[in-house]
């Protein structure tokens, strides 16, 4: 008899103005007790609707079945079978607009917290079996290939890859391998730990990671060709911060959210131990409404910031974030000033970030995006005081690979032209998927991309090698 | 892991370094740059590319010690190993097509302008190489500056070795003898490189600077290398690090160049105290 609570199983939480100043993990994660108690709320339809909302497919009744039982491992293994980053998942997917949205439980009342459950079965997999009981490593199929970049889309094609007994080669441009994992999202929401952990399952796998190779600079695609590699996959992702070419965003003070971000998650600059200089913030205004926008705010409180201000242009329901990040912010303190936008940042004599000035926004008709267009209300412009601004206003295309690559065709955004089945470049026997074709988008999309450009890539080495 | 082979002191705060690195020494040109982190906790920073041996598969940096990276750098020897080795980043600088070429180095900067003045020499230009230094007790690479110019122009600020001036007097005096520059190339400190191009601009002889912001990735991604030229903005990492100078926003460059400021100086004491303190014991 399923457990009719209408509530999703509550997750405990760090309380807000405790986490707020410290880097670890706010969400902590279910109990068993927890997590059975969840998994007793799936009514385990027939047609799976969950399924059909996941862009990699987990067979989602089946795992959380197990989790009833007390089978963790074997939850585990079954989620492993089509995500090759179960407890990245667990914690950074929109599941609210994937697997949770087609929760028949969600027609009335909540729908089954899939996204938690996944995070649980994942943390226990990795506290208590870790490697030991992984899938064994695969005889090699006698083909190479080579995957460009180390985020959740390279990482899901590798892992695909090897899983079929291709000798797989991950060339990631930073010094470690995880991309977006690790210098994006930040601690408090994804340890790099998980992360490490994953990618170190992969190795285990069998899977090659050669850090600090930038493609296109020390070896071009079709070196790798030369080398032996049968395909190459890109998935260099969207690592182009975009700006608004307002005055003064060249203002010390003035970061992109990238650089923000990197500073904090990958060079970790918060800890004394490290070299990189932290940036230095008490009143902060991030300008955007998405993930990275939440990430930025709330890093910015973490790094000491009294006042965080994030500034969106639209009305909140507009706002891109997931609820749960905004809901966060909000606990914590972050300040929202919607429908307003910059129009110059202010500098002092030193060309410091001084204020910013911002304009009232009203919402006219729907525009390409389908959401309804920001419009001006002239002479509502009014200035604040703040010593840093955060542009976090999305990403293009990385151009790296693209500007030094011949014959790879990208559309006029610089998003790479690929086959969206086959994820297909105009190249033969280059694949890409991920941020670099779809333009900043969510790691399980990035992952789905991976995932499809595995399976093309292995059709095509074994219907060239007959 | 990237070995070093080969260190030598150029001065008291300039070092030379030679680290094996076989993939980036068989790509690299003049103008490009890499980067490094010496060990986990170290911050990236960029350096140029100042020489490299394709055969050897070795690529040289020089380094002045200005804050607690090049410290800690400077303390590894032939034999150690530097943890991340990254490149070649950048564009290749642009030199050929040019006859008559002024190469301007001011300092550290003179280990950047070097490897120009090498590489428009050897497409067949006639060099005038401009080197300035404080003192002539810091002078460094005389010598290979000497080999890959026609002329060196070695001046001292306090006129120490006997050819007193800044390097922007050395070069309004060659262009008012006659020497007809098609290119001039300035590399050192900013407030540097505004002189050259003042003396330049009114003149209109294209001049090409090296920039060298604040950068983390140096693929385009961070953003923190952005510089204003043209009334654009640029990422020095990958639009760079070579610019017009013309169209260069020098203050606004130099502004952020100094965003760091007082915490490098502060590491850099803390980091200096340690090594001294690592002298007292031993």
């Amino acid at each position: 008899m399923p457990n009719m609570q209408q509530q999703k199983t509550p997750m405990p939480e760090q309380a807000p103005q405790v986490r707020c100043h410290n880097f670890a993990e706010v969400a902590e994660g279910y109990t068993e007790e927890m997590a059975k108690n969840e998994a007793q709320r799936c009514l385990n339809c027939k047609n799976k609707p969950c399924v059909s909302g996941c862009p990699v497919g987990v067979h989602i009744p089946d795992f959380i079945a197990c989790v009833t039982k007390g089978e963790y491992e074997e939850a585990f293994q079954i989620i492993k079978q089509t995500n090759s980053l179960p407890a990245v998942c667990g914690r950074v997917c929109p599941q609210e607009s994937q697997c949770e949205s087609k929760c028949v439980r969600g027609i009335k009342g909540e729908p089954v917290g899939i996204g938690r459950l996944e995070r649980f079965v994942s943390d226990w997999h990795m506290q208590h079996a870790g490697q030991a009981v992984s899938a064994p490593k695969a005889t090699f199929n006698g083909h190479k290939v080579a995957v460009v970049g180390a985020g959740p889309a390279g990482l899901t094609c590798a892992g695909d890859l090897a899983a079929k007994g291709y000798q797989v080669t991950v060339l990631e441009a930073l010094h470690v391998a995880g991309g977006v994992l690790m210098y994006g999202i930040p601690q408090f929401r994804l340890p790099k730990e998980i992360v490490q952990k994953e990618i170190d399952e992969l190795k285990a796998k069998g899977v090659e990671v050669k850090t600090d190779m930038v493609i296109g600079k020390v070896l071009e695609v079709d070196e790798l060709f030369d080398m032996g590699y049968e395909a190459v996959f890109i998935g260099t992702g969207a690592g182009l911060p975009n700006f608004m070419n307002i005055p003064g965003e060249a203002l010390v003070g003035t970061y992109s959210a990238n650089e923000f971000l990197t500073r904090t998650n990958l060079m970790k600059a918060y800890k004394p131990e490290y070299d990189t200089p932290s940036p230095v913030v008490h009143k902060v205004a991030v300008v955007g409404g998405g993930n990275v926008a939440m990430d930025a705010a709330r890093t910015a409180l973490r790094l000491g910031a009294e006042e965080v201000h994030v500034v969106y242009r639209r009305a909140e329901e507009q706002m891109p974030a997931r609820k749960e990040e905004v809901h966060h912010a909000k606990e914590e303190g972050v300040i929202f000033n919607f429908l307003t936008s910059p129009v110059r940042i202010l500098g002092d004599e030193n060309g410091h970030v001084s204020g910013i000035e911002c304009v009232k926004m009203q919402l006219g008709e729907p525009d390409a995006s389908g959401r309804r267009r920001p419009v001006e209300i002239p002479g509502s412009n009014f200035k604040t005081s703040v010593d840093c601004v955060v542009m976090a206003i999305g990403n293009s295309p990385n151009p790296l690979i693209r500007s030094t690559t011949k014959g790879l065709e990208a559309n006029r955004k610089g998003c790479i032209v690929v086959n969206d089945e086959t994820m297909e470049t105009s190249r033969e026997g280059v694949y890409a998927a991920g941020d670099a074709v779809s333009g900043a988008a969510t790691v399980i999309l990035a992952m789905g991309g991976g995932k499809a450009a595995a399976k093309s890539i292995d059709e095509y080495i074994q219907k060239k090698n007959k | 892991m990237f070995q070093i082979v080969g260190k030598r002191k150029l001065n008291d705060s300039m070092t030379l370094m030679i680290v094996k690195a076989p993939f980036i020494a068989k790509k690299a040109k003049a103008g490009q740059f890499i980067i490094l982190r010496v060990d986990e906790f170290g911050e990236r920073i960029p350096l140029t590319v100042a020489d490299y041996d394709r055969e050897a598969g070795t690529v040289t940096i020089i380094y002045q010690i200005v804050g607690k990276t090049t410290m800690k750098l400077d303390q590894l020897n032939v034999g150690d190993a530097i943890l991340d080795f990254v490149g070649p980043l950048g564009k290749a600088s642009e030199l050929s097509g040019y006859h008559r070429a002024a190469v301007i180095g001011g300092g550290a900067g003179c280990a950047i302008a070097w490897p120009q003045a090498k590489a428009l020499h050897q497409m067949g230009a006639k060099v005038d190489m401009i080197a300035g230094f404080r003192n002539k007790d810091i002078i460094i690479l005389e010598d290979e500056m000497r080999e890959a110019s026609d002329r060196l122009f070695l001046m001292t600020d306090d006129g120490s070795n006997g050819n007193k001036g800044f390097v922007t007097a050395a070069l309004a005096e060659n262009i008012e003898n006659g020497a007809d520059y098609d290119l001039v190339v300035a590399i050192g400190p900013l407030v540097m490189m505004r002189a050259v191009v003042g003396v330049t601009k009114p003149k209109n002889i294209k001049t090409i600077v090296s920039m060298n912001p604040i950068m983390i990735d140096g693929t385009g991604m961070c953003g923190g290398c952005r510089l204003t030229v043209g009334g654009k903005t640029k990422f020095a990492c990958v639009d760079g690090p070579d610019f017009d100078g013309f169209e260069v926003d020098f203050d606004e460059t130099i502004k952020r160049g100094r965003t760091y400021f007082d915490q490098e100086r502060a590491m850099a004491r803390e980091e200096n105290c340690k090594l001294m303190e690592g002298v007292k014991n031993a």
